[in-house]
C-alpha cells in the first residue's frame, strides 16, 4: 500500500515529519516510546480517514487538512482565572487539570496525590513509580488500528492522569479543561488522558475543550478509561466550542465485572465534532450508559459514532441520544452494538431521536446491530421529526410566544437525558446552556 | 365581547364551519352542543387562533377588534382562554413553572412587570385549593403521567390562574368521573363574574347540570341550527340529535 495520498498530503506529511522533532522532547528509552513509534507508522500508512470509508461517510476532514496547523505551540501562554472562569464549573469546588495550548497550567489547576492521583500524564510517564501502571494500562483499551487514535498515541505526552485506588472516591468532581489560545496561529492539539478506577472506586469527571481564539484549532483527543470490578465512573463531555474549533474525540472504555460507566455528551457548538465512543465489556453484570444532547445551528456538524461490545453474559447497555438541528447544521448518529455468541442475557437498548427545525438541516442516523447470541434483548429506534404543532398551539394558547414555546418544547424533548446527570450544579449549567443555545429566556431556571 | 358573524372556516379545501353567527356578552354562559364531527372543537380552535384553520368568510371580533390577524398568544394576552380536550405533556417543566411563565408572558405583553414571587405563590395556593389540587401535584412535570381527570382539573387550574375574560371549555367533561366533574364545575362557577364569559362545548348535557348555561346552541354540519335556553339541552338529552335533524328537514 502506498503512503502517498493526494488530497491530504500536506498535513499528514507534516505530522509524520514533526514526529522526528517531537522525539527530542520525550524520553525515547521509555517503553511508551516503542508504542509511539509503532503508532506513527500506522498513521503514516493509513493517513487521515476519508469519506470513502463507511465510518466517515458523512464527516469530511478534507477542509481541515488544508489548514497549516502548528503542531507544537511555540510559546507558553498564560490565562487569568477571571477571564476563563465561566468555562469552569465554578459554582462548586472541583479538582482541576487545566491545559493551555496543550501545556499544563499549574496556576489554573488543582491536583492531588492525597490517597488518589489526580495529576498529569507527563508526570506519570516520567516518574518510575508510575511505570508499572503505565505498562499495565497505557494504550491497552485504545484501538491500535485506528489512524487518528494512532496519531494521538504517536504524539502522546500530556493530558490528565487519574488513578483511583480500590474503595476510594475523590471528595469532589474532577474537571479536565483544555484551552486553546492559538495566539500564534492555527493549532493542532493531541491531548491524551488515562483514567483508572480500581475495584469499588468511584469518580466523576467533567471534560471540556475550549478555544479562545478565532484561529483554527483541531483537537485530536484520546481518553482511555478503565473501570475495575464494581467501579463507578460518571463522565460528562461539554462540547460548546467556537465555530473555528474542531474536535475528534476518541474515548475507549474498558469495563470489568459489575462496573458502571455513564458517559454524557453535550454537543452545543464547534465546527466539526466527531465523537468515537467505544465501550468494551469484560465481565458480567456491567452497565454501560451513553447519553447525548446535541443542539446545533449555523453550519455546525456533530458526528456521534458509538460502539458497545458485549463480550460476556448478563450485561446491559443503554444509549439515548437526542438531537435538535437548525439552520444548516448537520448531525450523524451511528450506533453499533456487537453481542458476542457467549454474551447471553444481554440487554442492549439504543434510542436516537431528532428534531429538524430548519429545512436546510440534516441528520443521518443509523443503528448497526451485530448480534451473535440468541437469548438477548436488544432494541433500537430512531426518529426524525419536527416540533409537534398541537403542542406548540397549546403553549401559545396559554400566552407563551412562539419562539419561547418552541424552546420549551425542545427543552422538554431533550429533558430525559438530563435527568441522569448526577451533579446538580452541572445539570443547572447544562440547562442554562440549552436555554442560551435555543436563544430564550424562559423566566425560570429550567 | 365576542361577536362571530357568518364565519366560514376549514382546513385546505375542506370547509368545516359553514356560516356561524354567535354573540357572547360579559356575564353570560353559552353552551355549544352537537354530535361528533359537527364542528364544535373546530369552532373553539378557530376562536383560540389555531393556524391550521383558514377563515374563508365572515368575521370574529373580540371587544370590538378583529381577531383575524391575531396569533394564539396575542389572543391569550387579550384574555381568551381555551381548555384543551387533550392537554399536552411537557416533561421537565413543572406545573408551577409553566403557569408562572404563562402569567408573566401575558403581563409582559400588557406592559406589566413580572408578578412578585410571593403574590404568585399566594395565588397558586388559593387556586389549587379551589380545585382541590394537592401541593405535590404542582411540582410534577406538566400533564406527564396525569390521569384524564387530573389533566382536566389542571386545565381549569390554569384558567383560574390566568383569569381570562372569555373561557372556552372544549369537552372538559369527557373522561371525568362525577366527583371530578363536580370539582371542575365548582371551579368554573367560582370564577364566573359579571365581567367574564364562558363557552362550554360538550356532547352531553351532564356538565350543564353543574354549569348552568344562559344559552344553548346546537351545532350541526358547521352551522348553529337551533338556539334556546337551558331547557333545550334537556330536550336534546331526551330526544337525541336526530330529532333535531328531522325537525330541520320538516321545516
Amino acid at each position: 500500500m502506498g503512503i502517498k495520498r493526494t488530497e491530504n498530503i500536506d498535513l499528514t506529511e507534516k505530522l509524520v515529519s514533526s514526529f522526528l522533532a517531537f522525539q527530542s522532547h520525550v524520553d525515547i528509552d521509555h517503553p511508551v516510546h516503542d508504542i509511539r513509534s509503532e503508532a506513527i507508522r500506522n498513521f503514516e500508512i493509513k493517513g487521515f480517514p476519508n469519506r470513502k470509508e463507511e465510518a466517515w461517510k458523512y464527516t469530511s476532514l478534507g477542509k481541515l487538512q488544508k489548514i497549516d496547523f502548528s503542531i507544537f505551540p511555540k510559546e507558553v501562554n498564560a490565562l487569568e482565572y477571571r477571564d476563563v472562569k465561566k468555562y469552569f464549573l465554578h459554582e462548586m469546588d472541583t479538582y482541576k487539570i487545566v491545559f493551555i495550548d496543550g501545556i499544563y497550567s499549574s496556576y489554573l489547576s488543582e491536583t492531588t496525590h492525597d490517597g488518589v492521583d489526580i495529576c498529569l500524564l507527563s508526570a506519570a510517564l516520567n516518574k518510575p513509580i508510575y511505570q508499572p501502571i503505565i505498562e499495565l494500562y497505557f494504550n491497552k483499551a485504545a484501538n491500535r488500528e485506528d489512524s487518528l487514535t494512532s496519531l494521538n498515541t504517536a504524539f502522546s505526552k500530556e493530558g490528565a492522569y487519574i488513578y483511583i485506588p480500590k474503595n476510594k472516591a475523590p471528595i469532589k468532581p474532577i474537571e479536565i479543561i483544555h484551552f486553546a489560545t492559538g495566539k500564534e496561529s492555527s493549532l493542532m492539539l493531541q491531548p491524551r488522558n488515562l483514567i483508572i478506577a480500581e475495584e469499588n472506586a468511584e469518580l466523576q469527571i467533567i471534560e471540556r475543550h475550549q478555544s479562545l481564539t478565532s484561529n483554527d484549532v483541531l483537537t485530536n483527543a484520546v481518553t482511555e478509561i478503565f473501570a475495575a470490578k464494581n467501579a463507578m465512573v460518571d463522565y460528562y463531555k461539554v462540547q460548546n466550542d467556537k465555530g473555528s474549533a474542531s474536535l475528534i474525540d476518541n474515548t475507549y472504555i474498558s469495563q470489568k465485572r459489575g462496573s458502571a460507566v455513564h458517559v454524557h455528551t453535550f454537543s452545543f457548538g464547534g465546527n466539526i465534532t466527531r465523537n468515537n465512543l467505544n465501550f468494551y465489556q469484560h465481565g458480567e453484570r456491567i452497565d454501560s450508559t451513553l447519553k447525548g444532547v446535541t443542539i446545533l445551528n449555523k453550519k455546525q456538524h456533530v458526528d456521534h459514532h458509538t460502539l458497545v461490545h458485549h463480550q460476556e453474559p448478563n450485561c446491559e447497555s443503554h444509549q439515548d441520544y437526542k438531537g435538535i438541528f437548525g439552520d444548516k447544521a448537520t448531525g450523524v448518529f451511528n450506533g453499533k452494538i456487537i453481542v458476542d455468541e457467549v454474551a447471553q442475557k444481554t440487554n442492549a437498548f439504543q434510542q436516537n431521536n431528532n428534531i429538524l427545525i430548519s429545512d436546510d438541516a440534516t441528520i443521518n442516523t443509523k443503528p448497526q446491530l451485530e448480534i451473535f447470541a440468541d437469548d438477548v434483548k436488544c432494541s433500537h429506534g430512531c426518529t426524525i421529526g419536527q416540533l409537534d404543532e398541537e403542542a406548540l398551539f397549546y403553549l401559545r394558547a396559554r400566552g407563551i410566544p412562539k419562539k419561547e414555546a418552541q424552546a420549551l418544547l425542545m427543552y422538554a424533548f431533550a429533558n430525559n437525558v438530563l435527568e441522569s446527570v448526577r451533579i446538580p450544579e452541572l445539570k443547572l449549567r447544562i440547562n442554562k446552556l440549552i436555554a442560551e443555545k435555543l436563544g430564550v429566556h424562559l423566566g425560570f431556571d429550567l | 365581547m365576542l361577536r362571530i358573524k357568518n364565519l366560514h372556516a376549514g382546513v385546505e379545501e375542506n370547509e368545516i364551519l359553514n356560516g356561524i353567527d354567535l354573540e357572547v356578552n360579559p356575564g353570560e354562559v353559552h353552551a355549544i352542543m352537537g354530535p361528533n364531527g359537527s364542528g364544535k372543537s373546530t369552532l373553539a380552535a378557530v376562536i383560540a387562533g389555531k393556524e391550521e384553520f383558514e377563515i374563508t368568510d365572515g368575521s370574529i371580533e373580540f371587544e370590538g377588534e378583529s381577531l383575524e390577524e391575531a396569533s394564539p398568544e396575542d389572543r391569550a394576552h387579550k384574555g381568551i382562554f381555551m381548555s384543551f380536550q387533550y392537554p399536552i405533556e411537557i416533561p421537565g417543566v413543572t406545573v408551577t413553572n409553566f403557569i408562572k411563565t404563562a402569567i408573566n408572558e401575558s403581563r409582559k405583553a400588557r406592559g406589566q412587570e413580572d408578578m412578585p414571587a410571593n403574590k404568585m405563590l399566594k395565588l397558586i395556593r388559593e387556586k389549587s385549593e379551589l380545585l382541590e389540587i394537592d401541593r405535590k401535584f404542582l411540582s410534577r412535570s406538566l400533564n406527564e403521567g396525569f390521569s384524564g381527570g387530573e389533566k382536566k382539573r389542571n386545565e381549569i387550574f390554569q384558567m383560574a390562574m390566568l383569569e381570562p375574560k372569555l373561557a372556552i371549555l372544549d369537552e372538559t367533561d369527557s373522561g371525568l368521573d362525577i366527583d371530578a366533574l363536580r370539582i371542575v364545575a365548582h371551579g368554573v362557577n367560582k370564577l364566573r363574574s359579571k365581567d367574564n364569559a364562558v363557552i362550554v362545548i360538550t356532547h352531553y348535557q351532564r356538565l350543564l347540570d353543574y354549569i348552568i348555561p344562559d344559552f344553548v346552541h346546537v351545532l350541526q354540519d358547521g352551522k348553529i341550527v337551533k338556539s334556546g335556553s337551558k331547557e333545550l339541552a334537556l330536550e336534546l338529552e331526551e330526544k337525541g340529535y336526530d330529532w333535531l335533524k328531522d325537525e330541520i328537514v320538516s321545516q
